[in-house]
């Protein structure tokens, strides 16, 4: 095989690796007040959001990075890193307006920017490194009432609702990466769906990290409020480069009495190559408090991309009746190190919660579930079940289940299950009999094991997922 | 004699029972159908003392007694048995203890001797015996990995070995094949009496083929609309229960 | 006690420490530990056994059986990994060394352990157990005693190939007493280490068991329960390693927790490459008996291996009161009703523990638990 082709092949394992040559506004490297004014500064934020950031930048100061997961990496050096980049061309004020190489990037990663060729009833927030390019659908969006805008938007734009809840969920001292990403988060998506409506179309986010050594910190804060509904999409990935890259962003859903946020993620970070060598580091905080009566959070995540995968995304299940869901997969192969779950706290009376996880170690990687299910005196007939299921490709992998189960009240019912397999030899050569490939069987069982967790996504994203499971595990079975 | 005045009962706020009368004579069967969501498992809920329903007018008299004030376990000592629709599972206790514990408890508050683990275990090999069960019956968890079948008979173990003035079958049947089904209708015609009496809850009218009831009754919209001799379950067979809200 | 030293309270460990997160031992540390008293009348079990008797930590000949396996106390290393350990190696001046030879069985042994005094004190015996090829014993274990002190006992345990423990802990120590013990077995091929522990006394318990599975096939089985009251705190921790390929491992641990008791489980399974073909299952429940208790679980399993069948469970919940109605439906009282129940909650913890003097044992202890519940 020639040079060409094996490179050929490493490309199509990870499709999203190019690169778009663009220019870009970068700010000097490292991390100082002076780089937090300039970015509050160049988005035009009001005094109480620069107050804000210069807050939790002295909160970060004094903390350290968390090490009780169960990853490992190099120490990261935080001055070295670029906390801004951005294409250097002002701002778009429509899509007709948005720069060709950009549209071009997004047509490549299958989000077409124009609204008539994007897939129908879903609404697209587009955020390139450190700043939104483009929103699509906003017309349509706000003839219901609902604002869906990058969040620097919302700050100028409504800033009542960002300073409501903004911080309330994930507050800045919440954890290393929540304060960083507080002093410094650049772009995201801002969603408020008002009372009583039922979000017309399905609204998503995606990703892309372009520049070299630049962190993302992006923020997202969605607020559904009474008698609300929203379904939300993200995605992301990266190009392929040999260093890490930072992504530390933080998410925040707030549902009033009887909303419900369904927050799904595909995430396809760049994982890095066979040796381990580059890919993402992906630190995430995401939380959801369900402070109405009635009102329900349900996070689907598929993790298959980044080096390094820590996120947990949670609910604070306060309102009486209230519903939190995490249903997960994470596929880590090679040298990548997820470390992911969820908490569930509850509060309020008759709340409910239900956790059902998926773990995939392949090649050398790592893949932890870390959970907690806390049961407060006050959650009155609260119930929990949660199912960890792992299963292990290969002998050099590990596969770990680290629950937490807290429970203060009798009347409460907590329920835990989890598993550890492999796949059997007998299914393989089942599939292979009925003259299915290797990595078509393996493909296939893969998604058979992570049945439960896919049909919870939107349909679009299953498909893609489906694909993107299999993908990531070439070359895993031999 | 049971006698039935009057009851109401609600579930939270809903009321199910809106003024239920009844008299069962010692001697007799008899029969309660009607259609879903009648009312016929509250009521013998509320018969047997289960938390969650509030009897909020009326009386149960059972030989004169009102039981509505009795504990569950009291009106068990008193002769009333209720055979569960849904057999409850209890992992890791012995059918034979538990029987044991049960009669020698309803024994003891009636003044009789208890018995002691041979006494018993003769007594209940022969119950066994004669409801065509398998011994190793009482040796295993109180209806655990039992089928529907297996739970129903073990029902009728139970009644036949703590020997109640008054049973009350709520929607035994339901899920029975035919054997099974005799089964429960040979061990109520056993204990058939000058004593005893019974109150068969069902929705359809094959189990009263094998058990010949005295009087049906039809609760309907939390109510008895109409009640007749065994032949009344015939005619709901072939008509239905459409209609009988409003009789 | 010659030679006796205060316990060093600064190794104490802490919170801050992950395999600490549930166990709070900040309540010794206001305490003025003193060297143990004499204590020379104790109240023996009529068990009809062999017994060894250790009273106040110290052992007391003129209780025990002459046993031809049982040896002269041997200090331990002096520096040791985990914190308690430590600090039991720079205490220990006692403990039983048995050594059963290859091939014996030396049947059912009683170790009786005695505390109290009018005054709070120390106590770290170092117990050493090791059984020859295919040797077996069980250990029937009683931990009791009135008053305010620290039982710290470790137990180093070695089973060579073929070899069989069986471990049966009563812990019912006065509830004024810390009882933290360490148990850590090495587990050879073919050889097997059931451990059961009761944790019934004590104000605040730790159980930690290291089972480490060294060779082909060997097997440990872990099983415990927690019968708590007041505020009362039991905390059973466990570490099985799974090293070696084909080796079975179970853990059953069920918690019954009245007033405002706190139970605590922690259980980690690690398969290490290459231990292929391990099954290793867990299950936790907890039984909450009153609004004010509490239960914390923490099940783990750390793997290495792909060829593996590991499992684990947790539940916490009340009484079930469709259970409830159907036995008192039936004219059991509601609290014979509830003690059945119990008891039947218990039952799969107990049911791995077949000798019958031990058996008894525990229904006593349990039945007498429910009596003063």
């Amino acid at each position: 095989m020639s040079v060409s082709t094996v490179e050929a092949l490493a490309e199509q394992k990870y499709k999203y690796g190019f690169t778009t040559e663009i220019a870009m506004e970068e700010f000097p490297r490292g991390l100082s007040e002076e780089i937090v004014r300039l970015i509050s500064a160049r988005k035009g934020e009001p005094d109480w959001m620069l107050e804000w950031r210069l807050k939790a930048y002295a909160l970060w100061r004094k903390m350290e990075e968390p090490d009780w997961a169960r990853i490992k990496h190099p120490p990261i050096d935080y001055d070295d890193l670029y906390y801004y980049a951005a294409p250097a061309a002002p701002a778009p004020k429509s899509l007709d307006e948005v720069d060709p190489e950009l549209l071009k990037t997004y047509e490549k990663l299958g989000i077409p920017l124009n609204e008539r060729a994007a897939l129908a009833g879903v609404a697209v927030d587009a955020v390139f490194d450190s700043v939104s390019v483009a929103t699509t659908f906003r017309e349509t969006l706000s003839k219901a009432g609902v604002i869906f805008c990058p969040i620097s938007e919302a700050v100028r734009e409504h800033p009542e609702l960002v300073r409501q809840y903004l911080g309330t969920v994930v507050p800045a001292a919440d954890n290393f990466f929540a304060a960083l990403n507080s002093a410094v988060f650049s772009d995201g998506s801002f969603v408020y769906i008002p009372k009583g409506v039922r979000c017309p179309m399905e609204l998503s986010t995606y990703f892309r990290i372009n520049a070299r050594n630049t962190g993302q910190f992006e923020r997202t804060l969605i607020i559904a409020d009474d008698e609300a509904t929203v379904s939300y999409l993200e995605g992301c990935t990266a190009p392929m480069r040999d260093e890490n890259q930072l992504h530390a962003a933080v998410v925040e859903l707030v549902a009033l009495e009887g909303a419900k946020i369904k927050y799904s993620t595909v995430q396809n970070w760049y994982p890095g190559d066979e040796q381990g060598r580059g890919g993402i580091y992906n630190f995430v905080t995401k939380r959801g408090a369900c402070r109405g009566r009635n009102s329900k959070i349900s996070w689907t995540q598929v993790e298959t991309g980044s080096a390094i995968t820590w996120k947990y995304p949670s609910c604070i299940l306060q309102g009486e009746g209230s519903v939190g869901e995490f249903y997960s997969v994470a596929l880590t192969n090679n040298f990548q190190q997820a470390d992911t779950g969820t908490k569930m706290i509850h509060l309020g009376r008759n709340t409910t919660s239900t956790i059902i996880s998926k773990g995939i170690s392949a090649g050398h990687s790592n893949n932890t579930y870390r959970g907690l299910v806390k049961i407060m005196a006050g959650a009155q007939g609260a119930r929990n079940f949660t199912q960890c299921d792992s299963l292990l490709i290969g002998d050099q992998c590990g596969a770990h289940t680290v629950p937490y189960i807290e429970s203060r009240n009798a009347s409460a019912k907590v329920e835990h299950e989890a598993t550890t397999s492999k796949i059997a030899e007998d299914q393989l050569f089942y599939c292979r009999s009925r003259g299915l490939s290797q990595e078509d069987a393996v493909g296939l069982i893969v998604n058979g094991f992570c049945k439960d967790v896919l049909k919870e996504l939107p349909m679009e994203f299953a498909v893609e997922a489906q694909k993107l499971l299999s993908v990531s595990l070439e070359g895993s079975v031999g | 004699m049971l006698e039935i005045k009057n009851l109401h009962a609600r579930i939270g706020e809903k009321e199910i029972l809106k003024g239920v009368n009844l008299s069962i004579p010692d001697g007799q069967i008899h029969a309660i159908m009607g259609p879903n969501g009648a009312g016929k498992s509250t009521l013998s809920y509320v018969l047997s003392g289960r938390d969650g329903y509030e009897v909020t007018e009326g009386e149960v008299l059972y030989n004169g007694a009102n039981i509505l004030e009795m504990a569950p376990e009291d009106r068990a000592i008193a002769g009333i048995f209720l055979a569960f629709q849904y057999p409850v599972e209890l992992p890791g206790v012995g059918n034979a203890n538990f029987l044991r514990t049960a009669l020698n408890a309803i024994r003891r508050k009636r003044g009789q001797e208890e018995l002691d683990a041979v006494a018993f275990l003769k007594l209940a090999r022969a119950v066994v015996k004669s409801l065509h069960m398998k011994e190793d019956f009482l040796k295993r968890n109180v209806n655990v990995g039992f089928s529907g079948g297996e739970k129903k008979r073990n029902e009728m173990l139970q009644m036949t070995l703590l020997q109640p003035g008054l049973a009350i079958l709520d929607e035994t049947d339901s899920g029975l094949d035919i054997d099974a089904l005799k089964i429960v209708a040979d061990g109520v015609n056993a204990l058939r009496s000058e004593k005893f009496s019974a109150l068969v809850i069902t929705h359809y009218q094959r189990l009263l083929d094998h058990i010949i009831p005295d009087m049906v009754h039809v609760l309907a919209g939390g109510r008895i609309v109409r009640s007749g001799s065994a032949a009344l379950a015939l005619e709901l067979e072939e008509h239905g229960y459409a209609g009988l809200e409003a009789a | 006690m010659p030679g006796w030293k205060p316990p060093d309270m600064t190794a104490l460990p802490t919170r801050k420490l992950e395999a600490w997160r549930y166990t709070d031992l900040r309540p010794l540390t206001g305490i003025t530990f003193a060297t143990p008293p004499a204590l020379s009348a104790p109240d023996l079990p009529s068990l009809d056994l062999p017994r060894l008797v250790f009273l106040n930590g110290a052992a007391a000949p003129e209780f025990s059986a002459d046993l031809p396996f049982a040896g002269a106390f041997v200090p331990p290393d002096a520096e040791d990994v985990l914190p308690l350990a430590q600090i039991n190696a720079a205490a220990a001046r006692d403990g039983a060394t048995l050594s059963v030879p290859a091939g014996q069985d030396a049947g059912a042994l009683l170790l009786f352990a005695q505390a109290g005094g009018e005054t709070a004190f120390a106590m770290h015996p170092r117990h050493r157990i090791v059984l020859g090829e295919g040797a077996h014993l069980t250990l029937i274990e009683i931990a009791k005693g009135n008053g305010e002190y620290w039982h710290n006992p470790v137990f180093d345990i070695a089973l060579a190939k073929g070899a069989r423990l069986e471990h049966v802990r009563v812990q019912q120590e006065s509830e004024a007493a810390f009882s933290l013990c360490t148990i850590r077995a090495e587990i050879g091929e073919g050889a097997a280490y059931e451990h059961f522990t009761a944790a019934i006394g004590a104000r605040i318990s730790r159980t930690e068991i290291h089972a480490t599975l060294v060779g082909e096939a060997a097997r440990a089985d872990v099983n415990a329960v927690e019968l708590l009251r007041g505020t009362q705190h039991a905390d059973v921790t466990t570490i099985i390693r799974h090293q070696a390929a084909g080796c079975p491992s179970r853990q059953v641990v069920k918690a019954v927790l009245a007033d405002d008791a706190r139970g605590v489980f922690q259980g980690r399974v690690e398969v290490a490459p290459g231990a292929q073909k391990t099954d290793a299952y867990q299950m936790t429940r907890a039984l909450l008996l009153s609004p004010r208790a509490e239960m914390d679980i923490k099940p783990e399993l750390e793997i290495f291996a792909d060829d593996v069948k590991c499992s684990h469970g947790a539940t916490i919940g009340a009484l079930d009161d469709e259970q409830l109605f159907y036995l008192r439906s039936r004219g059991i009282d509601e609290l014979t009703a509830r003690a059945m129940l119990v008891r039947a909650f218990l039952d799969d913890a107990l049911a791995p523990v077949e000798q019958p003097q031990a058996r008894g044992l525990l229904d006593e202890a349990i039945e007498s638990w429910w009596r003063r519940s």
